[in-house]
């Protein structure tokens, strides 16, 4: 069994608590009216190209007199712009707060279906490594709640995070009118709700047969097992396929594109997979995983690897088919990226793709533990710019920076992580007795 | 370098890699290994030297990748910079996208082909090569492993007759 540390733990409440600090002065700092909200921005605007934004940690306020002079006109654009400006800004922490939500949930639930294929594939080598996908997945629920309610939250017009829940945007917009039998609050919700149930109780019962199956004398348990798995895959598909659709591309409405689930998943699965990696790394560290050897980190790796690379593929098949026809209507969801976000669009490409592409490729890398966890964590910061770009840009266009709020979304939840993850290690012995691939696991090299 | 060999042939991959094992610790030389088949960890039991295939492969990808934006370059943007649907040929940034399904097609073609090439030459292999098989049984269901000769014959016979071996003959190295 596992005993949570209370370094962990202490360490987990500190992230939460931290990052609580940074939303909440994000949520204080945002702007409520148009006049404040032009102030921030022409104090902030001018002195610097957003691609330096990252640099400067805080718009300095004794720039603000000096830049006010050359801001050409940021007053003068009426009120749509000013009202526009105010929307982007009030936004901020929501997207912050939304964008930290939703990557953790993707986490989760990106190991599910990870697990699932396990179950389904009947892999010999992972079951040794089961119990601690399984503890991953406890995240889902709660996560996937907290997504939930940031959604409803949207649907009370708490935010403007989509623009097609607000009926004055509606109203005078004839192609989300043509969407709104798909787009509308009740019916998004109730998607919603089917989703997180399918993939919850998914979980919850082969979480209940795995157990079940640690004290049982026959198979019965594991062949349920496989059969959900099994089942559990294709409503995953396109249960998943659909949240992207809701949960991610309704953010701009007037733009759609056919592989973006796929791209999604491509995103989540690597992140799933690398975060298995360094919960196993950490875990066996700690002398926990007994039977886990550098070949199940070698193939751990190797899905990484992979999965970079297939990640990359279906981002670069999006990019490139929108960039050659160059559809107006079409194309502008990459041209607002390129003109606003340069860096964290083409820097995640370093990160997920490049980054990964030279550093795992070497399969005596692949064995190396800190070589595997630079790589990780540089994935999964890639992955977060990754929902960061896809979120961002319809939603604070071109006001983004990387500040208090987002870095204390990233941290409060990834404090809320550890804690439920490692909280639900304890509850189960981390070696799984009697599945019938277990002693090939323990034996597994390669 | 032994004129002649001692081999022995063995009838199981499992009884071969035992033997391996038995002549490595008793320090006599293992020339060569016959198999109709890769028997998983020979190479290893044996301590023949890793591969270094897949570096060549990297370097050679590395090429594919070279050649394929200098081609490109050269006659997308350099040599005649045509307005083709108005794509932007300024400069090769600008026109990239198009160009990658090439290059990432030659750093396969130059990556996997030439590893085969370097795989042929490495281990002689060419469509009018002479077979070199020691008997003909081991394309079969037979394993022959070839101990060096020093002249203490009664000993390596000796050795191999407890390992398994079904038959044992004293041959000319070819």
């Amino acid at each position: 069994m596992y005993t949570f540390s209370n370094k962990l733990r202490t360490a987990a409440f500190v992230l939460m608590i931290v990052g609580a600090l940074g939303l909440v002065y994000g949520f204080l700092s945002a702007p409520s009216t148009v006049a404040e909200a032009q102030e921030m921005v022409a104090g902030a605007h001018h002195d610097e190209g957003h691609d330096a934004a990252e640099a400067h940690a805080e718009p300095a306020a004794g720039h603000g007199e000096q830049a006010h002079g050359d801001a050409h006109g940021e007053e003068s654009h009426g009120d749509e712009h000013g009202e526009h400006l105010l929307h982007q800004l009030q936004n901020k922490p929501w997207a912050a707060l939304y964008v930290a939500a939703f990557f953790f949930m993707m986490i989760s639930l990106g190991v599910l279906a990870f697990y699932a294929i396990q179950r389904a594939a009947q892999a010999g080598w992972s079951p040794v490594l089961f119990r601690v996908m399984e503890g991953i997945t406890g995240y889902l629920l709660p996560g996937a709640l907290i997504v939930f309610l940031l959604l409803a939250l949207s649907g009370f017009h708490m935010n403007h995070l989509f623009v097609w829940m607000d009926p004055e945007v509606v109203a005078h917009d004839e192609l989300i009118q043509g969407k709104t039998g798909f787009l509308n609050v009740p019916f998004f919700l109730l998607r919603a709700f089917i989703y997180i149930a399918g993939w919850s109780a998914y979980r919850f019962f082969s979480r209940k047969f795995s157990i079940a199956q640690d004290t049982a004398d026959d198979d019965s348990n594991f062949k349920k097992n496989f059969r959900i798995s099994a089942a559990f895959l294709v409503f995953f598909l396109v249960s998943e396929s659909m949240m992207s659709w809701d949960w991610i591309m309704s953010v701009d409405p007037h733009w759609f594109s056919t592989l973006f689930g796929w791209y999604v998943f491509a995103s989540m699965f690597v992140s799933g997979i690398t975060v298995i990696a360094l919960i196993t790394i950490y875990l066996k560290s700690k002398g926990y995983l007994e039977h886990v050897n550098d070949s199940h980190l070698h193939d751990l790796a190797k899905f990484m690897f992979g999965i970079s690379i297939f990640w990359t593929y279906l981002w670069f098949s999006q990019f490139m088919l929108y960039w050659y026809s160059d559809i107006p209507e079409e194309v502008t969801y990459f041209v607002t990226r390129i003109e606003d976000y340069k860096l964290p669009f083409f820097g995640m490409l370093v990160m997920n793709f490049v980054f990964p592409l030279l550093i795992l490729m070497n399969s005596d890398y692949k064995r190396v533990n800190w070589f595997v966890v630079m790589a990780g964590i540089v994935i999964l910061l890639g992955h977060y710019m990754d929902i960061y770009n896809m979120v961002m840009p319809a939603t604070v266009g071109d006001q983004w920076f990387i500040g208090a709020a987002e870095i204390g979304g990233i941290l409060f939840f990834a404090g809320l992580f550890i804690f439920v993850v490692f909280s639900s290690l304890t509850k189960a012995p981390l070696l799984a007795k009697r599945n019938p691939f277990i002693e090939e696991s323990k034996h597994f090299h390669y | 370098m032994a004129s002649k060999v001692i081999q022995a042939l063995y009838n199981d991959d499992d009884v071969l890699m035992s033997a391996v094992k038995r002549v490595r610790a008793a320090h006599h030389h293992i020339e060569e290994i016959y198999s109709p088949f890769p028997v998983h960890g020979l190479d290893k039991a044996m301590g023949l030297a890793p591969t270094r295939i897949a570096i060549a492969s990297f370097l050679y990808g590395c090429v594919g990748l070279t050649v394929a934006v200098t081609m490109m370059n050269f006659i997308m943007i350099e040599d005649w910079p045509q307005n083709i649907g108005g794509k932007p040929s300024f400069s090769f940034i600008e026109n990239m996208p198009a160009f990658v399904p090439i290059m990432f097609e030659l750093t396969v073609f130059f990556a996997a082909h030439l590893m085969v090439i370097t795989f042929y030459l490495r281990s002689k292999l060419w469509p009018f090569k002479q077979a070199e098989n020691p008997d003909v049984r081991t394309t079969d269901d037979h394993f022959l492993m070839e101990v060096a000769y020093e002249g203490n014959e009664e000993e390596i016979r000796a050795l191999l007759v407890e390992t398994g071996a079904v038959e044992i003959k004293l041959s000319e190295k070819h």
